[in-house]
């Protein structure tokens, strides 16, 4: 969330305030694996998620709720916490490893909830509206979940893992006209744009498309991955299918920032590669420009020693 | 019972093979062999292990014994007691022995057929023999309870199959209350167009028999009502019905509708015409209605609302409007009730993938069939929701809330055939072409096949796989403006988009929705899924587990048509059987208490549920009412003095079962416990 | 067989309700631990304390009572009459040095022959890890040692003189 979701941590911090919260971030996290890692070997990758589990359990000061911004993150630590719980022989591989770390974890210790769900279900849509000073009227949402946040969903937290609507009630509540959006739960690609970049480009043009046929003003996700992917790749997407989106991408908090009364800047609008401005300016906002110290670090500021390279035999 | 006396009874018992249903998890023999030997000083005197004991040749080895061996006690090791405790008891009675010193303990259900190790399982037999040996030792003599039937029958639900039990009991000259929550009688029945695989008009045959149930001699209808309370045992039950107010003088009406095409206030019908179409505020749900007076419905009617209007009182002929009406409850005695009920359809919102309720060109099953009839809201064309465009491309979507382990896991039985129907008669009337969506083809049943292979050839396309979504999400231009339904087809093997008009979707059938409290009223249970549970599954469909209920069509489980009919027709044969004999025999399994040790301090008096037990204040005992006791026993359970005794359930009987069923754990027996 | 305890537990059933469910998993060929024989009573309401005490005395490790779900009494509520005796009951055995998970109460529609055959299952597991009650034998070795005055045995030895029947 430091680099590529910059946005997405500003705006949390901006609206954590307004939510009564204080947040604490899990010292010395590590990658929750994404989605490649369990493909490939289970173990290393449920181990991985258990040491953030076992980080958390740790550093709890009575609080037991892990928070997850990130869909992928989120599902990993979830499916862990409930894969250990149930299967005893995991339980005791996971916590094998970790003791070589001197660490462990009992499965159920902390709870792993998505960003979303805890502000439509503890902070409550009713507090939400309360705290909005600057409704949304007149912006088109397009709401996004992606694939990840709402299966399985053994809780039942988002709704129907098919058809979600806790994000649309949100929006709502903050004064947004929101679309009903068929694509909601599809695939933004993920990783894809790494791997067969076409492919991505495919299931993002699905979307922009549906937003597009919607006329939604903007489209709004809870996950970096989804938001980087519609946001940084709309414009190669656009090119490799000769089409012209503009649909702009912004966190779910990013929007209760603006109906909050935030300042864009300290929400971090206006780093997005496709401009909201003319989105945000149906609800009067101002979109500042791209703040050249918030530009993101290049290559060369790379704090790293140079490392040289290999010769290679001929 | 003590094994310094002499047994005082003669006992046998037959250990059954059930073919190899037992024998194969329990060595039988060894079952035999051991009883005689180890519960000899019990009394056992013969054991014997054969095949079949239900057979007659099997029968016959108890009643031969009987007389030979002058047995006065029978153990018969084998099925459930529900099965064919009264097979044994018979045979028993046959050979002149009191058929209730006969006991049947179960090594079949509760042994061979929930062990597989044969070891513990032969062990097991053994032990329940011999909790059956020491209980039999203290059955005593009884008769059974004889009750007399009223003739009069209850029928609860007018839909076909209530309607067809109805009419059999009627005809053959007995009583019949008929109650339907319903301003008419027809049930689902009456909203179809045609019937599969016949293609006959439904109201064509249905109204006959709605026509003839309305003016049956024999036949009170109670229509627009609900029953309240239900007291009493079979052969006399008193049932309450409350017959909301019609707002309508029944007397004076003549069914004219003048009133209907007078009223201004037009409401959505969402029951009749599944919210496809609008009936007034004063209503018949459709033309054929039996009986033929409308409803005011008091939550739309603008004088209800606010005062004003009585314009149907105004323009009645016969000024049978009564807005004073008021509901009345009514009391009647029947000696059986019929249970017909019906079903729910499931709710096509559940699944909100296929978009019903979103998605306006998305139907359910049931408004297609209004859409369809020719006296629905469309004259019977099948139009898109604006109600002109006719559909070019249709896709029909089987199993919508069926065989899903998110909705329910069962297979509606209908939704093929009705799905085929749907595509004949879309094929028929609009030309269009049209997608089935199926998980398995179910044509079971007489024509059933034949059905579908004539819908095959006519050109409807069949797509095996379930579908993942119905969606507005156009991913090309060419998709634009359709509904694209997503689907593996699972026999070419690959992902399909197919962009069509309309959908219809082919919901379940579900228990209604209050199945549970309905149930609860009749004292009968429902299965995990909601369905009312039968006596048995193949052998006894109609009857219930409790004595006087019978349950017909639907509210046993999905079926079609016909089976409905059927079982209609044999709830009834079932109840004119005992309206014929005039009695029932019953267990008589009874409370009694012996005034001689009753101290009156009334504790089982406020314990019996049906108010059985009657304190004497003169002689400071309470007596039980043999009429009014069920023999639950809570009272027996509960006497400090001992002095409440429950025949068949007695605390001997029990307590000497348990120190049977025991008796292999514990080789030497100590006494310190005996019962007393 | 192997060494592991095998417990005998005596189960009541409900002939409305839990017996069917039993007869149900039989035909379902559902199997469960073979540890359990069955009783058939008319309603769990029949079922008196000092059956239970019979049975452990006799030599059973538990008890399984099992009725209608609460609301689903064939005969209204009589299985609410069963649930207050049980409470009672536990406590009572408590007292006497009985663990009182030995009794336990189920309950199980006449369509829940799955999980009645669970329930079995777990409840074997639960009298296993328990141990043997052993009762009888517990009398036994009070009765040779004299007097016998372990306190843990007084209350039986009491039940001895006072069991109704």
């Amino acid at each position: 969330m430091q680099r590529s979701a910059r946005p997405y941590l500003d705006s949390l911090l901006a609206i954590q305030q307004d939510i009564g919260w204080e947040l604490e971030e899990i010292q010395d996290w590590n990658c929750c694996g994404a989605t490649e890692y369990i493909s490939v070997s289970r173990l290393p990758a449920y181990a991985l998620n258990g040491r953030n589990l076992a980080l958390a359990a740790q550093q709890a000061n009575g609080v037991n709720t892990v928070l997850a911004g990130c869909s992928a993150c989120y599902l990993n630590l979830a499916k862990t916490d409930r894969y250990m719980q149930k299967d005893g022989r995991l339980n005791a591989q996971v916590n094998e490893a970790l003791a070589a770390g001197g660490l462990h974890y009992d499965p159920g210790t902390v709870k792993i909830r998505h960003l979303l769900d805890v502000i439509v279900h503890k902070v409550g849509l009713e507090a939400v509206k309360r705290k909005v000073v600057r409704p949304l009227t007149g912006l088109r949402v397009a709401p996004y979940y992606g694939c990840m946040v709402v299966r399985p969903d053994p809780e039942n937290r988002f709704g129907s893992p098919e058809y979600p609507t806790i994000l649309d009630e949100l929006m709502k509540a903050l004064g947004a006209e929101v679309v009903d959006f068929p694509v909601k739960t599809h695939c933004c690609g993920g990783h894809m744009t790494q791997i067969s970049a076409p492919v991505a480009y495919e299931l993002i043009r699905r979307l922009l498309y549906a937003a597009d046929q919607y006329q939604a003003d903007i489209m709004v996700t809870l996950c970096p991955m989804c938001q980087l992917n519609l946001d940084a790749y709309q414009d190669d997407a656009n090119k490799h299918f000769r089409t012209n989106y503009t649909m702009p991408i912004v966190y779910f908090t990013q929007l209760m920032g603006l109906a909050f009364g935030h300042d864009p800047a300290e929400l971090g609008l206006g780093r997005e590669f496709v401009n909201t401005a003319p989105a945000l300016a149906k609800i009067g906002v101002e979109v500042p420009e791209e703040p050249a110290a918030a530009r993101p670090r290049t290559r060369r500021d790379d704090p790293s020693l140079p490392m040289p390279q290999p010769l290679l035999k001929k | 019972m003590n094994d310094q006396a002499e047994p005082k009874e003669r006992i046998g018992v037959y250990v059954c093979h059930c073919g190899s249903n037992i024998a194969a998890t329990v060595d039988v023999a060894d079952v035999a062999v051991w009883a005689k030997e180890r519960l000899g000083d019990e009394g056992v005197v013969i054991t014997h292990d054969y095949k079949f004991m239900c057979s007659s040749l099997g029968q016959e080895l108890i009643e031969r014994d009987i007389k030979e061996e002058g047995l006065t006690r029978v153990v018969v090791a084998a099925c459930s007691p529900h099965l064919h405790e009264k097979t044994f008891r018979t045979a028993c009675a046959r050979a002149g022995l009191n058929p209730y010193l006969c006991e049947l303990v179960s090594i079949r259900e509760q042994v061979s057929w929930v062990h597989s190790d044969r070891q513990a399982a032969t062990e097991k037999a053994k032990a329940v023999v011999a909790g059956g040996v020491e209980r039999v030792i203290h059955n005593e003599p009884l008769e059974p309870l004889h009750i007399p039937i009223h003739p009069a029958t209850l029928v609860v639900g007018g839909g076909i199959a209530g309607i067809q039990a109805a009419l059999e009991l009627a005809d053959s000259g007995h009583q019949v209350y008929l109650v339907e929550r319903e301003p008419s009688i027809g049930g689902h029945m009456a909203q179809f167009d045609k019937t599969f695989p016949t293609m006959d008009c439904a109201a064509c045959i249905l109204t006959p028999k709605m026509v003839d149930a309305g003016g049956h001699p024999h036949i009170d209808l109670f229509t627009w009502s609900e029953v309240v309370r239900v007291d009493g045992f079979v052969g006399n039950f008193t049932v309450t019905i409350r017959q909301k107010p019609r707002y309508i003088d029944t007397d004076l009406c003549t069914g004219c509708g003048i009133c209907w095409e007078k009223c201004p206030k037009r409401v959505i019908d969402d029951v009749y015409e599944a919210g496809l179409g609008y009936r007034k505020a004063v209503y018949t749900p459709f033309a054929q209605a039996v009986p033929k007076y409308p409803v005011i419905d008091p939550e739309n009617c603008t004088y209800f609302i606010n005062g004003k209007c009585r314009a149907c009182e105004k323009f009645c002929p016969t000024d049978a409007i009564k807005f004073d009406q008021e509901e009345e409850f009514i009391t009647v005695q029947v000696g059986n009730i019929i249970l017909a009920t019906g079903f729910d359809l499931f709710d096509a919102r559940r699944v909100p993938q296929y978009g019903y309720g979103r998605l306006a060109n998305v139907f359910t099953s049931l408004e297609f069939e209004r859409l369809c009839n020719a006296a629905g809201p469309t004259n019977g064309q099948i139009v898109m929701r604006d109600g002109v465009t006719k559909p070019e491309l249709v896709a029909v979507i089987h199993c919508v809330g069926s065989r899903d382990r998110n909705y329910n896991n069962y297979c509606s039985v209908i939704c093929c055939m009705s799905s085929l129907k749907f595509a004949h008669l879309v094929k028929e009337r609009t030309g269009a072409r049209v997608y089935n969506f199926y998980i398995d083809m179910r044509t079971a049943f007489k024509d059933y096949d034949e059905f579908y292979q004539r819908v095959l050839e006519e050109g409807t396309i069949f797509v095996r796989g379930r579908v993942a979504e119905v969606t507005d999400a156009a991913r090309l231009p060419s998709e634009d403006g359709k509904l694209i339904v997503q689907v593996e087809d699972t026999l070419a093997g690959r992902q399909r988009r197919i962009p069509v008009d309309m959908v219809i979707l082919s919901a379940g059938l579900e228990p209604r929705h209050d199945a549970k409290a309905v149930a609860h009223q009749f004292g009968i249970s429902c299965s995990a899924n909601g369905w009312f549970i039968e006596r048995h599954p193949k052998l006894d469909p109609v009857a219930t587990m409790t004595e006087g209920i019978f349950i017909a069509g639907t509210v046993q489980g999905p079926k079609d048509i016909p089976a409905s009919v059927s079982q209609g027709a044999a709830a009834a044969a079932r109840v004119l059987g005992r309206i014929n004999k005039g009695e029932i025999e019953l267990e008589p399994v009874r409370a009694t208490i012996d005034a001689r040790h009753c101290s009156g301090c009334r504790i089982c008096n406020g314990l019996c549920p049906f108010n059985a037990i009657i304190f004497h204040e003169d002689a400071m005992v309470s007596e039980i009412n043999h009429a009014l006791c069920q023999g639950c026993g809570t009272c027996v359970a509960a006497c400090p003095a001992g002095a409440i005794s429950g025949s068949s359930f007695s605390n001997e009987q029990i307590m000497s079962q348990i120190e049977g069923l025991l008796l292999f754990d514990r080789p030497v027996r100590s006494r310190h416990f005996s019962a007393v | 067989m192997n060494d592991q305890f095998e417990p005998v537990i005596i189960g009541f059933t409900c002939n409305w309700c839990s017996y069917r469910a039993a007869d149900l998993a039989g035909t379902a060929r559902i199997k469960y631990p073979p540890n359990i024989r069955l009783i058939r009573l008319m309603c769990s309401g029949r079922m008196d304390p000092t059956f239970v005490l019979k049975a452990l005395a006799e030599g059973a490790d538990g008890v399984m009572i099992t009725g209608c779900h609460p609301g689903e009494c064939h005969y209204l509520d009589q299985n609410y009459k069963a649930l207050r005796r049980v409470l009672l009951l536990r406590r009572t055995i408590g007292q006497m040095g009985i663990e009182p998970g030995r009794v336990k109460l189920v309950w199980a529609s006449a369509a829940e022959g799955v999980r009645l055959a669970q329930e079995i299952g777990h409840f074997v597991e639960e009298i296993r890890d328990m141990g043997p009650l052993n009762w009888p034998g517990r009398l036994a070795a009070a009765h040779v040692n004299g007097h016998g005055r372990d306190d843990r045995l007084m209350p039986a030895d009491m039940m001895l003189e006072e069991v109704p029947a």
